[in-house]
């Protein structure tokens, strides 16, 4: 059986920069949500953000690159050269053919289409940049990934909000199992601008609290919305034979992954997200009781987060499982969120340790085992991350050790 | 009237600007008569290029100019001769 397998990891998020800055800050339970820098909250109801801090891209990358790209590509674009360099391979060597690159997006590069409608309704349109043909686009990142490492093989783009990051993440195996040995997957989503954060504030999710330890509070009595972030991870998904081949260290196996979609509200159907675990898990060929550890999409709605309890609970029995969110130190990174989750579940099984969920005060309504405070020692193969997309998106993805 | 004159460092400075430079090109060599695509300027480049020529020289160039002009002198030319001058690049 030919696995599909990751082998390298890109991290961009809020509380670290970098797979090690990030894994131990996490571990530290150190958080990068606060006030919103980039612009000035105070008109708006929520002003709380995780955002990157000390991000110079012209650090990192040519400046060619730097007048046809929003943060959020120039984060992708960083991302992948990581998660290149961790896997050890120089894309220059390889067969073009060989390389694809599957991204997910939420919102496309809100800032810099922002700078270009400014553009257009105060100056004219001969003030547009040519450059935005394609700067906002969802496509975007898998766009600039795949030209700046000749990477010719299929590619494409997942928009299904939060849940596309594992979506992707599907896509990619897909490919890989039909032949492209190599393929960059995940997502980088970054839209902390004015105009997308009136889109963000559209969905009513967001909480409205000005206190970062008080303000993203999943799972428990207080909870009352979101905190918004940006960033993400960008994976080197291979196939196991180009693994072995090159004698590449194995982070894990994508062994897993379903999706559903919630009924309409009102409908008779219970929600989707339960049956997208045991589809999983089917997938991956698991019984319920082989998972260690639940990666949980977290919303911090309350009603959102009863759900997610009860489907996590129905599969897997009361306080059966361990369950954390450590997405509580970054805010929800929309298509990036998923992608990091995955990243921080392979960095928990190579070292042994559940990260924490800070801040939360574990609701009793919820019967989940969440971790919380401090990271939690246990021994892990196997590792469920979950995440749902405004409007219905149900994803499940499994990853585990491999031997 | 004034006629303006558009030289290379103009075009320099507008590429720059627009599109950046290529890490392992020297623009400050004899570029004149280099291909823009030697220089690491695609089509998309040039159009960035040829909107805030416009823009700043308030000319009107034709497609056909940025399409047909593959070397800096060769754009040169054909901005000069807008701006009415008519004068040769070097």
């Amino acid at each position: 059986m030919n696995a599909v397998v990751v082998t390298g990891l890109g991290v961009t998020a809020p509380n670290g920069l970098g797979v090690e800055d990030y894994w131990e800050a996490t571990l530290a339970g150190k958080s990068g949500i606060g006030r919103i820098t980039r612009f000035d909250p105070s008109q708006y109801p929520s002003r709380l953000a995780g955002e990157i801090p000390g991000f110079a891209a012209e650090e990192h990358l040519p400046s060619r690159l730097l007048p046809q790209t929003d943060r959020m590509t120039r984060l992708a674009l960083v991302a992948a050269d990581w998660a290149l360099a961790d896997a050890g391979i120089q894309p220059q060597d390889l067969p073009g053919f060989d390389m694809g690159v599957v991204t997910a997006s939420s919102s496309g590069g809100f800032e810099f289409g922002q700078g270009e409608l400014q553009a257009l309704w105060s100056k004219g349109s001969q003030y547009v940049s040519a450059y935005q043909s394609f700067a906002w686009f969802y496509a975007v990142n898998s766009g600039q990934i795949s030209i700046r490492h000749g990477m010719k093989g299929p590619s494409s783009v997942i928009v299904s909000d939060q849940a596309g990051g594992l979506d992707a993440v599907a896509q990619a195996r897909r490919q890989i199992r039909k032949g492209t040995p190599v393929v960059v997957s995940g997502a980088v989503d970054a839209s902390i601008c004015p105009w997308g954060w009136v889109a963000q504030l559209a969905a009513k999710r967001l909480t409205t609290r000005d206190e970062p330890s008080r303000a993203y509070l999943p799972f428990d009595g207080a909870a009352d919305g979101y905190v918004p972030g940006e960033g993400g991870a960008l994976l080197v998904m291979e196939s196991e034979e180009s693994a072995r081949s090159r004698d590449a260290r194995i982070y894990g196996e994508v062994a897993g992954y379903a999706a559903t979609f919630d009924p309409a509200p009102g409908g008779e159907r219970p929600p989707a997200l339960r049956r997208a675990i045991e589809l999983a898990l089917e997938d991956a060929g698991l019984a319920a009781d082989q998972v260690d550890v639940v990666f949980a999409d977290a919303s911090a709605d309350p009603e959102l987060d009863r759900i997610e309890a009860e489907a996590i609970t129905g599969v897997f029995g009361p306080e059966a499982v361990p369950v954390t969110a450590p997405k509580t130190m970054t805010g929800r990174l929309y298509s990036g969120a998923a992608p990091l989750d995955l990243a921080t579940a392979f960095l928990a099984i190579r070292d042994g340790v559940i990260p924490p969920t800070v801040h939360v005060t574990p609701s009793p309504d919820h019967a989940i085992d969440l971790v919380v405070d401090r990271p939690r020692e246990a021994e892990l193969r196997t590792a469920l991350i979950l995440a749902r997309g405004h409007g219905g998106f149900n994803s499940a993805a499994i990853v585990r050790a491999f031997a | 009237m004034e006629t303006q004159q558009f030289t290379l460092d103009d075009l320099k400075r507008i590429l720059i600007e627009g599109a950046g430079a290529e890490e392992t090109v020297d623009l400050d060599g004899d570029i004149f008569d280099e291909d823009f695509e030697h220089l690491g300027y695609e089509s998309l480049a040039l159009l960035e290029t040829g909107g805030r020529i416009e823009r700043e020289y308030g000319i009107v160039l034709d497609d056909d100019i940025l399409s047909e002009s593959n070397t800096p002198r060769a754009l040169i030319d054909a901005v000069n001769a807008q701006l009415g001058s008519g004068s040769q690049a070097a």
